[in-house]
């Protein structure tokens, strides 16, 4: 037996490894390797900007101007502002009864959806559309659909007999608040059934049919059966679809622009009309951060409720 | 299946089901019929009496020459083009390793750094615009595709991580510990043995996050203000408005084609987009 040990390398077809392999092969500086990118970005445009909005709110900031410390005036200021306290109303009401109403008609059609039917695959691909497509484009053509002279809306209203002279939807204060509801939801649905749908799918058929064997009516089973089930999916969905709701812009801007007298303002409007409309970036970044908080419990309330369901 | 007779059928099935696709889908036949319709007929009163408002008999592709030759759509498209491809190209690179990090290594801090992307997951854009303009003008990004191609991975990557996080978790460890018993560098496994196993998913978060981009409107609208330099959501919603008039046909018409691209990718890949859209809402 000839055989030098020293010889051999480690592994065999193992190349040499440099210093930068060897630092790699430890598990934390690999770590600190893959997440730096993510860490400098996030940090960057996330963090950053978060502490600088803190910054700029008790300061006086305009666009060019950097500003001179002003303690909590502007928190002062929003909290009197009327306007304000408008909006914050605006995106509770909003983001309320979009949800309800999106969840209510996304169950359905997620349910109808989970039928076997012919072409189910290209319904489901041409439901989710509204989601798609962007959303600012969607809405042109809804507003387009509410213009006051040539609305379709009225035409068809009109010709069933639902309605004798013409509803001006954008213009009238009440009316404004309803339509953007409107599309919301048109534009929500598609999102909540596909979601719901995919979690109706993982609910096994067996389950449904043993309730009927013992006697469950239709709407028993899925009060009993389907329902606890879709649950924590559920919840998640709404999480994500409250956040998203509550901070509304798009949709509201080119519908409106938060008129007609702030009857539509969302917070985010309002920011944005005060921010950049106007140039007060302080003001503006207050407006921001002062809705923070409610955004906040809102999420706390949501993941807390996820929390228990999903422990139980 | 609705169980029962027929007329149970229609009632609680095809007729419930007709009208949601004929309410989800109307606004895009709307479009559509509006970009061919010429303007003579587009504004006519709704209670004229010859108001035709779902045909036109005479088709026309007037606003959509006037959209290409006398705006500057084409560069819209090209600019959204490119940031889109760009930003999803950083989001899919930066997720891609920081979800391979988070879901397969031990290091201290990974939970906490996982909730804290989670969090920034949550933060709307709405929440950050104004500050994050001050920061853009500081940096001298302003009016450049660049803002945008750096600010809009802030809310890709979170996504893409998050993903990317959910696939690896589903990828058996044994796969790359045999690669590592036959030699492979942790490096080598991860990028030979493991990511080409995760196409599937990075396909998913891609074309979610092309989409998101896409779509994408108040940093494009507070960002940028040069008209060459929009995006084609602040574009068609801008310039297509001169003064308080509204030209339907053309702003139909881009609405129509700006949404071309998008629609494109999605019918390609209406699996993965489903995927990754319910995956995004699995905890």
């Amino acid at each position: 037996m000839t055989f030098t040990y020293a010889a051999v390398r480690p592994y065999a077809g193992t190349p040499r490894r440099g210093p930068l392999t060897r630092l790699l092969e430890d598990e934390r500086w690999l770590a600190a390797t893959l997440l730096l990118p993510t860490v400098v970005l996030l940090g960057l445009f996330i963090a950053y900007p978060f502490v600088k909005g803190v910054e700029l709110s008790v300061t006086d900031a305009k666009v060019g101007v950097p500003g001179h410390f002003v303690g909590l005036q502007n928190f002062a200021d929003v909290w009197n502002d009327g306007i304000f306290r408008v909006a914050v109303w605006n995106t509770c009401l909003y983001t309320v009864v979009t949800t309800i109403f999106k969840l209510a008609l996304g169950l359905w059609l997620a349910l109808l959806l989970n039928n076997n039917f012919k072409g189910k695959a290209f319904t489901r691909a041409f439901i989710l559309l509204p989601f798609i497509i962007p959303t600012v484009l969607s809405t042109l053509a809804w507003k387009w659909m509410f213009d006051p002279t040539f609305s379709v809306i009225n035409y068809l209203l009109f010709q069933l007999g639902i309605i004798h002279s013409r509803i001006n939807w954008l213009g009238d204060p009440h009316l404004a608040l309803i339509s953007v509801i409107i599309v919301n939801v048109w534009r929500g649905v598609p999102f909540y059934a596909i979601s719901l749908l995919a979690g109706l799918q993982t609910i096994s058929p067996e389950l449904h049919e043993a309730a009927a064997i013992d006697g469950a009516r239709a709407w028993q089973r899925f009060r009993h059966v389907t329902w606890p089930l879709l649950l924590p999916v559920t919840l998640v969905i709404v999480l994500f679809s409250v956040i998203q709701t509550f901070a509304d812009f798009q949709l509201v801007y080119v519908l409106t622009g938060g008129g007609p007298a702030n009857a539509t303002q969302l917070f985010a409007t309002y920011a944005y009309q005060i921010g950049i409309g106007t140039g007060l970036l302080s003001q503006g970044a207050t407006i921001s951060l002062a809705v923070f908080p409610v955004l906040l419990l809102v999420v706390i309330v949501q993941l807390l409720y996820i929390r228990r369901v999903e422990t139980h | 299946m609705i169980e029962g007779a027929i007329w149970r059928r229609w009632v609680f099935f095809y007729f419930p089901l007709t009208a949601f696709i004929v309410a989800l889908l109307f606004p895009f036949y709307w479009m559509l019929v509006t970009t061919v319709r010429p303007d003579s007929e587009l504004y006519r009163p709704w209670n004229a009496p010859n108001y035709t408002p779902f045909w036109t008999l005479h088709p026309t592709l007037e606003h959509v020459r006037d959209l290409l030759t006398e705006t500057l759509f084409g560069t819209w498209m090209l600019n959204t083009m490119i940031i889109s491809l760009a930003a999803t190209a950083i989001s899919l690179f930066c997720g891609l390793l920081a979800g391979y990090a988070l879901s397969r290594l031990k290091f201290p801090f990974a939970g906490s750094l996982g909730t804290m992307i989670f969090i920034t997951y949550l933060v709307p854009q709405t929440l950050l615009f104004i500050p994050l303009a001050d920061i853009i003008r500081n940096f001298r990004l302003g009016d450049s595709p660049w803002a945008l191609i750096l600010t809009y991975p802030t809310f890709l990557i979170p996504f893409c991580t998050w993903l990317m996080m959910g696939y690896f978790k589903s990828i058996p460890k044994e796969l790359e510990e045999c690669a590592r018993i036959d030699g492979a560098t942790r490096w080598r496994a991860m990028v030979y043995i493991i990511f080409p196993i995760a196409v599937p998913g990075i396909l998913s978060a891609g074309i979610f996050a092309f989409t998101l981009s896409w779509n994408e409107f108040i940093y494009a609208l507070v960002f940028l203000s040069s008209p060459d330099e929009k995006t084609v959501p602040v574009g068609v919603t801008s310039e297509l408005v001169r003064g308080d008039v509204f030209y339907w046909g053309e702003l139909m018409a881009g609405a129509l084609l700006g949404s071309i691209p998008v629609a494109f990718v999605y019918s390609f890949f209406v699996e993965h987009y489903v995927a990754s859209l319910t995956g995004s809402v699995k905890g």
